[in-house]
């Protein structure tokens, strides 16, 4: 309840405050222009109310005193830190002088525009891309692009549209719809979901599942507070999760529990399918997982037995070594259970009202810039021509490949980049030395951001600060519903709104006019798509659920509701989900699913594995930080002090490490300083370390950067092993390493 | 006055640390002040390992007074991600612990 003195607006999550994937409904409470506090809105479906710590934190992260908030323009060496303060006029003219200049010179395609994570960034990026020509949409240092393309795109070769776990967030009475059936299982695969809200699912819906009766299955290489909950944990060695999918296909295609019925009319190529997971029998599975058999067994019987039930995913599984291909097999186990878009299994998801925010698919490409654009960039697009997928599927560059590119010159130079929210080097990169050596030698580098970070201070040629989501307006269609977010405040001092300032240089930079005035005249033409407006929207309290059709649940391949030609089915070559994928067929890549070794590992590095005889798997959540965010925020930090790893008591005796001891992690590649967290909930021969840490008390110079060379864990893993699809490879959940004790 | 107190489920209190944050946040409390801890315990059972969080109330917990006076609930009750939390007489929350294994009463005031 606002006090006298305050007003209440109500907006949408998902942006720079909270940071992460978002869709939280929240109250925005004001007071003599600036806000004061943020609470959840209890009337909001998405999160009835809750609210996790790093939205709760975003007054401190809006007014924290490192917070940039007016333009910067470097005057010493990159690196150096000495900066002076310009204006936006000054900021802007440069950057459209020296962006053409470079366009004349080397064509657009040589300028790179990055982004990090999937929050509402994707809608401006891409406009003012596009605007400029260039093909270059890039997460750069996503190494074997591993945040849920590869996902997106094995769904959408399988099965031609995205699912996910059938939590009722597609129905607006939620838990209380009487359309909707509780999961009886839910797999939870890769995930520890209650850090956050990952691709956009809040995470604390498993719970609100589980307290209506839905059981678990975990498979998770550490125990969790979701496997001691669970009746069965698969504990698998990290990075072997296609062959737990592929030995739980065989158990229910041998023991005859899939569903007849729906395999019958619904799919596509189950012979060829039963006929390769021949080679995956549970024992042998259990060799290579370390799991026993009889788990393996019991978790595929349940699982099939019990319908519905879903399966939830996480982001290593992205970043597997066959990569999308163990998507697919996961996809495979919901589609032979019949557990697709039916109430409680994995719904089909679809962008509410079907507008676009940020585009999600090829599809969505060609709808906002049209036929034209999308083959053009294909022609020069980085990776679009080494790899089928990366080409046939929505419109990102191969980050690996970039990199290469980078280096080498061909088959054509990069010359600049502009870096928007994304902290490539403290942050997702895979070994981000490699790519800080690479990305110094450009000629002109534009960040965009909210603080200074290892990224900006070692590469940042002009500094643009950006707001918070409390001072802007935004609008989210991932997936459901259609939210707007509001403006609560003015903008702090001089920050701007990523799509204001991407509107302004689109007009300067665009080679066909903007019509444009402003960010919302584009929003309410997308909006209008969806036959809906911001304001009716904002007058609803902030979002709305998509009329019946093709945006509404269940069963939608029955009702003609899937595909373009108005015919039951599925979106896809054969018109049924493919166990036997035409269009990987069609790539070049194998059409059936199989199990690929991590490329490091006791398996096929036996040598590396007797002098780094760890498993160290990384990117481990914290529920206070998103990625590499919030370290500066003080009411987030205190819960979260310092990187730490986990550690099993067993494995921390032998190596006389005890608890809360700072000690060296060491690979092949190089080391970090991690402080140890000695736990049961640790595998004996695995740590886990969490992602993102540098430390913004310490000095952010060259060569220091903010400490991230000592706390990134990614010092240690390595780019370029990405898959034939150009997806997945890396190995930022599965290689080999030493603790060793600090000396000095 | 009956006196009010929190009810906590533990059994699904996930270490989310919401409640930790939206009351440093309600109080505008400094580093190390704080009006509950989740406390992490870890328990090796015969078959598997257990973890469980324990939410607990410090001394500087005042159960939300402006929040509760204006008939509000508290901060961490509000925004509990678990939903695990609720505030009241406790004579009432006794009787929904009745119900509830593994939960816990706390009357800091
Ligand atoms: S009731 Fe209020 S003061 Fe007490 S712990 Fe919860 S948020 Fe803090
Ligand atoms: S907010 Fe609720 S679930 Fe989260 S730590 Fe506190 S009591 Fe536990």
């Amino acid at each position: 309840m606002a006090k006298s003195d305050e007003k209440v607006i109500l907006t949408t999550l998902w942006s720079a405050g909270c940071g992460s994937h978002g869709g939280c409904g929240a109250e925005i409470y004001v007071k003599d222009g600036k806000v004061v506090r943020v609470e959840g809105d209890r009337n909001h479906p998405h999160n009835y109310g809750r609210l996790c710590p790093k939205g709760l934190a975003i007054s401190q992260y809006m007014y924290h005193p490192d917070r940039v908030t007016h333009p910067l323009k470097r005057v010493g060496e990159r690196g150096e830190g000495k900066w002076e303060r310009i204006t936006w006029d000054e900021a802007f003219d440069t950057i459209e002088a020296k962006l053409k200049d470079i366009r004349n010179k080397h064509g657009a395609e040589s300028v790179i525009f990055c982004q990090g994570t999937g929050r509402d960034i994707g809608g401006p990026i891409t406009f003012l891309m596009y605007a400029y020509g260039s093909p270059n949409w890039v997460q750069v240092g996503l190494a074997g692009h591993a945040c849920y393309t590869p996902r997106l795109g094995a769904m959408f070769a399988t099965q031609g549209s995205y699912s996910v776990v059938d939590a009722s967030q597609f129905l607006e009475k939620r838990y209380d719809d009487p359309e909707w059936v509780v999961p009886k299982y839910i797999i939870l695969w890769a995930q520890n979901p209650i850090p956050g809200c990952h691709d956009g699912f809040f995470g604390h819906w498993i719970i609100d599942c589980m307290r209506r009766g839905s059981k678990l299955i975990v498979i998770d290489p550490r125990s969790t507070w979701f496997s001691c909950r669970a009746d069965v944990h698969l504990q698998l060695r990290p990075g072997t999760d296609g062959a737990i999918a592929l030995g739980m296909l065989n158990v229910i295609i041998n023991e005859g529990l899939y569903d007849k019925e729906f395999v019958e009319k619904w799919t596509y190529g189950f012979d060829e399918l039963k006929e390769r997971v021949q080679e995956y029998p549970p024992d042998k599975v259990s060799e290579i997982t370390w799991v026993p058999a009889e788990l393996i067994i019991q978790a595929a019987r349940l699982y099939a037995t019990n319908k519905p039930s879903s399966i939830q995913w996480g982001e290593p599984v992205d970043a597997m070594p066959a990569g999308s291909v163990v998507a697919q097999a996961i996809n495979h186990l919901w589609a032979i259970t019949g557990n697709i878009d039916n109430p409680g299994g994995n719904v089909i998801a679809t962008r509410s009202h079907g507008v676009t925010t940020y585009p999600f698919s090829t599809a969505e490409l060609t709808e906002l810039y049209g036929e034209e654009l999308v083959k053009n960039l294909n022609e020069k697009r980085i990776g679009a021509n080494d790899y089928p997928m990366i080409k046939n599927f929505r419109g990102w560059v191969q980050p690996d490949v970039l990199i290469e590119q980078m280096e080498t010159g061909k088959p054509y130079p990069v010359k600049a980049a502009w870096i928007q929210t994304s902290n490539i080097i403290g942050g997702q990169a895979a070994d981000p030395k490699r790519h800080y050596e690479a990305m110094k030698k450009l000629d002109f580098i534009v960040v965009v951001d909210l603080f200074q970070n290892p990224t900006s201070m070692a590469l940042a040629d002009i500094f643009l600060p950006a707001t918070t989501i409390c001072e802007k307006e935004s609008f989210r269609s991932w997936w459901q519903p259609l939210c707007v977010s509001q403006k609560a405040v003015d903008e702090v001092d001089e920050c701007k709104s990523d799509w204001d300032i991407n509107l302004e240089l689109a007009k300067r930079l665009t080679t066909n006019p903007i019509k444009y005035n402003n960010a919302r005249e584009l929003f309410e033409e997308r909006l209008k798509t969806g036959n809906t407006s911001f304001d009716k929207l904002a007058s609803k309290g902030g979002w709305e659920y998509p009329p019946a059709g093709p945006f509404r649940p269940y069963n939608r391949h029955e009702r003609g509701l899937l595909r373009g030609d108005g015919q039951p089915g599925f979106d896809t070559p054969t018109g049924k989900v493919e166990f036997y994928s035409k269009r990987y067929e069609e790539w070049g890549l194998d059409p059936l699913p199989y199990y690929e070794e991590p490329a490091e590992s006791p398996v096929s590095t036996p040598d590396v594995y007797r002098e780094y005889p760890l498993i160290l798997t990384t990117g481990r959540r914290s529920p206070v930080f998103f990625h590499a965010e919030h370290r500066m925020i003080p009411w987030l930090r205190e819960l979260d002090p310092d990187p730490e790893f986990e550690i099993h008591p067993d494995t921390a005796r032998d190596l006389n490490v005890s608890n809360g001891e700072w000690v060296y992690i060491e690979s092949k590649r190089g080391r970090v300083k991690f402080k140890a967290k000695v736990t049961a909930t640790a595998h004996p021969k695995v740590i886990t370390a969490p992602h993102g840490w540098w430390l913004p008390e310490t000095d952010g110079r060259a060569p220091n950067f903010f400490s991230t060379w000592d706390h990134n864990i990614n010092v240690l893993t390595s780019m370029g092993n990405q898959s034939k699809s150009g997806f997945g490879g890396t190995n930022y959940r599965a290689s080999l390493c030493r603790i060793t004790k600090i000396k000095d | 006055m009956p006196r009010n107190g929190l009810f906590i489920e533990y059994e699904y209190c996930t270490g989310c640390h919401s409640c930790e944050v939206a009351c440093k946040q309600e109080h505008n409390f400094s580093d190390g002040m704080v009006g509950i801890r989740v406390d992490e315990v870890v328990t090796v059972g015969p078959d598997k390992v257990h973890i469980d969080f324990i939410p607990f109330t410090t001394r500087f917990c005042d159960l939300c007074a402006v929040k509760t006076e204006g008939g509000e609930q508290p901060a961490c009750v509000k925004h509990c991600q678990a939903m695990c939390m609720a505030y009241g007489p406790i004579s009432e929350l006794t009787k929904a612990m009745e119900a509830k294994p593994r939960s816990i009463i706390l009357a800091p005031r």
